[in-house]
């Protein structure tokens, strides 16, 4: 299913993106807000929930101030013809955050599947790459990890407009 | 972490669908009232746990985005960051250990005007960008297994 956001969706996206106001009635104050009605606003947020434009409601955790502060992103290069069933296995593993089928941009960059690898440290890590290696076995024609030194900007999405 | 804080954070990832009353319905579930899961959020979102309670947006199904590679010399990375990140619609910007050190994502409204954002980045840095943009999504986002010691 894939629905069209439209303005009012987008109104609702940037005043919610920062979270929800931790009051008993967060609908009411953001409809409020947005001169909406409050089952308007949960409708289209049940819409974007179903559509997948949410991809979820609830607390976000921090990762790093939960002591996971190994964030690794482990980039391979996979067969075009193996990369879907590849991609299926690798996201569907617990310690991993994201997997995407990204371009390849040959000869500088090789690879064309990317998988973020959380870990308590880098030790943890690079096991847990290890163990995506053994699972791709001959399938894994090269790949290298990418360990973050310094966040320069972290503010989730942000939508403009 | 008390152990309301512990199921706060583990159990409630993605179960929050849109009600008049989220944190009413949290409070049923966990046999505990409406305040103490109200002032536990606080407590987890002060303390920097929780980043926030709310919805994660799929920015590909609210617009379109790309993430962006760059290999900026060291001297330059903190200036170029900060251009990078005056753009609007850049976030999450990383230096990362590689050859390639730089990256970050960018959102926009349409193919357009990200193509446009993209190459005013290259003219204002001099420096030439690696756009990857998702081909495919394979992760089914469950939320973060958190294993407690």
């Amino acid at each position: 299913m894939n629905t069209v956001i439209d303005a009012t969706d987008r109104r609702i996206i940037a005043v919610t993106q920062g979270g929800l106001p931790l009051t008993p009635r967060p609908y009411a104050i953001i409809a409020a807000q947005l001169g909406l009605d409050a089952n308007d606003v949960m409708t289209r947020m049940q819409r974007m929930l179903d559509s997948g434009a949410i991809r979820r409601i609830g607390a976000v955790p921090n990762h790093y101030a939960l002591g996971f502060k190994g964030n690794g992103m482990s980039v391979w290069n996979v067969p075009d013809d193996a990369i879907k069933e590849a991609g299926q296995t690798i996201g569907a593993l617990d310690f991993v955050s994201h997997c995407y089928h990204r371009p390849r941009h040959p000869p500088t960059w090789p690879y064309n599947l990317f998988a973020m690898v959380h870990g308590r440290d880098r030790a943890e890590v690079d096991e847990k790459v290890r163990h995506i290696a053994a699972i791709l076995g001959a399938k894994d024609r090269g790949h290298e990890v990418l360990f973050s030194t310094r966040i320069l900007k972290k503010t989730g999405l942000r939508i403009v407009g | 972490m008390n152990t309301l804080e512990k199921r706060l954070l583990n159990d409630f990832q993605r179960n929050l669908p849109p009600s008049p009353t989220p944190f009413a319905d949290m409070a049923g579930e966990l046999g505990v009232t409406e305040e103490e899961v109200i002032s536990g959020l606080r407590t987890l979102t002060e303390r920097g746990v929780v980043s926030r309670v709310g919805p994660v947006f799929r920015p590909q199904r609210c617009g379109v985005s790309s993430l962006v590679a760059m290999t900026v010399p060291e001297a330059r990375l903190e200036a170029v960051a900060e251009l990078v990140n005056a753009f609007p619609g850049v976030n999450h910007n990383y230096e990362r250990e590689h050859r390639l050190n730089l990256w970050f994502v960018v959102t926009a409204n349409t193919q357009e005007h990200l193509q446009a954002l993209l190459q005013h980045i290259e003219q204002q840095t001099g420096l030439a960008i690696l756009p990857l943009p998702m081909q495919a999504e394979y992760h089914i986002d469950l939320g973060f297994p958190l294993q407690w010691d």
